[in-house]
């Protein structure tokens, strides 16, 4: 069990304005860039195939096609790296890790949608 | 341990340690004793059942009723001059400063050179028949002997450990919790000293 004094850390630390979502649904990440002094946002949309750790550490790991190329990215979910997510599709899985889709290509790599 | 992210993104390993409330038992000085040292008691924790009554006496005077981890403290200059019975919190700090933290480090048990020594070891496959055994130890009919000091197996850890200048990161008042950058020795929930760091 977690120290409640580990507990009360993490609540005071963790982001608290980050959209509820899960394993499979599509998620639009704003990455904050920095360019020199200048500041810009740029959009990550991919599927999330795993999440990884609890507390502080939490990442997760966006995957998605471009170009033919699969690519995914793994970002710390209380960095302050990331400037908003928002969930762009729900998708229903029957696990946890979704490793499997990087052998898929196509319409095999759909997921169906979450009935809500 | 856990992390915490700086403002500009950057990841901070830290460890949080709950340092005190600490009691001033004893005050030696350089009149009475030749040298200046606080004693000092964590009062939380303590089980006041197993206080003996030679100890419940010592602190009476500093109006403890129990105290667990009594440790004395060498003071440095510019310490102040703590009386006994002063409360020491972690008000004490402040954050960015360095300090030192002395704990008792994790028993490994009979431990040998590679992990003990960091000895290489040998290759594990190509049909090497050499893994982790300690090699030569010297050399033969001259000196006849085992030189002393030679790195050997034996037993490992629970040694005290002291780990230089590492950061404040944050300091909550309300619990008695400082987070400081790094890894400090001992296991979870070990006692350990925290001081201001001897060297900048």
């Amino acid at each position: 069990m977690t120290h409640p004094i580990l507990t009360k850390f993490y609540n005071r630390h963790k982001r608290t304005d980050l959209p509820e979502f899960r394993i499979g649904d599509t998620i639009r990440v704003q990455v904050k860039i920095k360019e020199g002094d200048k500041e810009r946002l740029q959009a990550f949309e991919g599927t999330v195939i795993a999440r990884k750790n609890t507390g502080m550490g939490e990442t997760i790991t966006v995957r998605k096609v471009s170009f033919g190329h699969g690519v995914e990215r793994i970002f710390p979910l209380h960095a302050p790296v990331i400037d908003s997510i928002s969930v762009v599709r729900t998708g229903r899985v029957r696990r946890a890790k979704l490793y499997y889709l990087r052998g898929l290509k196509g319409k095999a790599a759909r997921l169906r949608e979450r009935e809500s | 341990m856990t992390q915490v992210f700086r403002p500009d993104g950057q990841v901070v390993p830290v460890t949080l340690v709950k340092a005190g409330p600490c009691v001033v038992v004893q005050r030696k000085t350089v009149t009475t004793d030749g040298y200046n040292a606080v004693q000092l008691g964590l009062l939380e924790f303590a089980k006041t059942s197993r206080t003996n009554k030679p100890m419940a006496g010592h602190l009476k005077k500093a109006n403890a009723e129990g105290v667990k981890f009594l440790r004395e403290i060498r003071l440095q200059p510019g310490d102040g001059d703590p009386k006994v019975g002063d409360k020491i919190l972690v008000d004490q700090f402040k954050p960015k400063q360095m300090v030192d933290v002395t704990g008792v480090s994790k028993g490994r048990g009979y431990a040998s050179l590679v992990k003990r020594h960091h000895f290489r070891g040998g290759p594990a496959t190509h049909g090497s028949m050499f893994h982790r055994a300690p090699g030569s130890i010297g050399a033969s009919s001259f000196p006849s002997r085992v030189f002393p000091g030679m790195r050997m197996a034996g037993h490992m850890g629970v040694q005290n450990v002291t780990v230089r200048n590492l950061e404040i990161v944050s300091i909550d008042p309300e619990d008695h919790v400082l987070a400081v950058k790094g890894a400090i020795p001992g296991p979870n929930g070990g006692y350990v000293i925290v001081r201001r760091a001897k060297k900048g």
